[in-house]
């Protein structure tokens, strides 16, 4: 495994923090306050995984007056997403069940 | 490489001991698709639209595109997203050729951009599956 994929791996080990990371993925920019409202963890414990996400660039900070606004980066996980066997390995698996079906099925 | 424009697709081919028209009919019976694909509102005519409904939650926008029983069969393949990111426009191809032991049943799916390496199946279905894989390679070790 290459020193890439072994800090993004490590990063996201932890569920809290990837938890964190979905969501900043699914929602968009988000401050500490709101992800904090929902991460089920103190304040300064969703600042120190954002701060862990943000060395493995994970995520970006943005600084607006009182506030920072975190956002993901979704091109730092490109070491780990081979996009084409994902989605051949999506495909391979309806192909099984496809052939389970066939099988089931009168000819 | 232009990345704007470039785009991808993936081939999955299978020698399939069935006859064409058996496995036309698992690929165009909406209660059979449903048994390997997902819930739907197929019908095997050009410019019929329908969804397939993830058991995530998700719906894809489809439109039949051609039809040649136990051929050829493509349809649209998009899933609309207010994040540019999670937007995908591709076309799934199905071709079913006759071999002496069955059919070589061809599936290509094309349009993905690079740039949106999070849609290749659909938003939320993608993330959990490829956090589900990263769980699995986590256990085996690194």
């Amino acid at each position: 495994m290459s020193a890439a994929q072994d800090v993004l791996f490590r990063t996201l080990a932890d569920p809290t923090r990837r938890a964190i990371f979905e969501r900043l993925c699914r929602d968009g920019e988000q401050t500490v306050g709101a992800l904090t409202a929902r991460a089920g963890v103190s304040q300064p414990a969703v600042s120190k995984h954002l701060g862990v996400l943000k060395l493995a660039g994970l995520v970006r900070d943005r600084p607006e007056g009182r506030q920072t606004h975190y956002s993901a980066q979704l091109g730092a996980l490109s070491p780990l997403i081979d996009w084409t066997s994902q989605m051949a390995g999506f495909w391979q698996n309806r192909f099984d069940d496809l052939e389970d079906l066939l099988k089931r099925m009168d000819q | 490489m232009n990345t704007a424009t470039e785009t991808r697709s993936v081939v999955v081919e299978r020698e399939i001991p069935h006859p064409p028209e058996k496995i036309w009919r698992a690929l165009t019976q909406p209660h059979l698709i449903e048994e390997w694909l997902m819930k739907n509102d197929f019908k095997p005519v050009v410019g019929h639209n329908f969804n397939l409904r993830g058991e995530w939650g998700g719906v894809l926008d489809c439109e039949v595109l051609a039809v040649e029983p136990n051929k050829k069969l493509t349809y649209t393949w998009n899933f609309k997203h207010e994040q540019a990111a999670y937007n995908l426009s591709s076309v799934v191809a199905w071709t079913l050729t006759p071999t002496r032991t069955g059919t070589l049943l061809r599936m290509e799916q094309s349009g993905f951009r690079p740039d949106q390496p999070q849609a290749y199946a659909g938003a939320k279905a993608g993330w959990q599956e490829f956090f589900a894989k990263l769980e699995q390679m986590l256990e085996r070790g690194e």
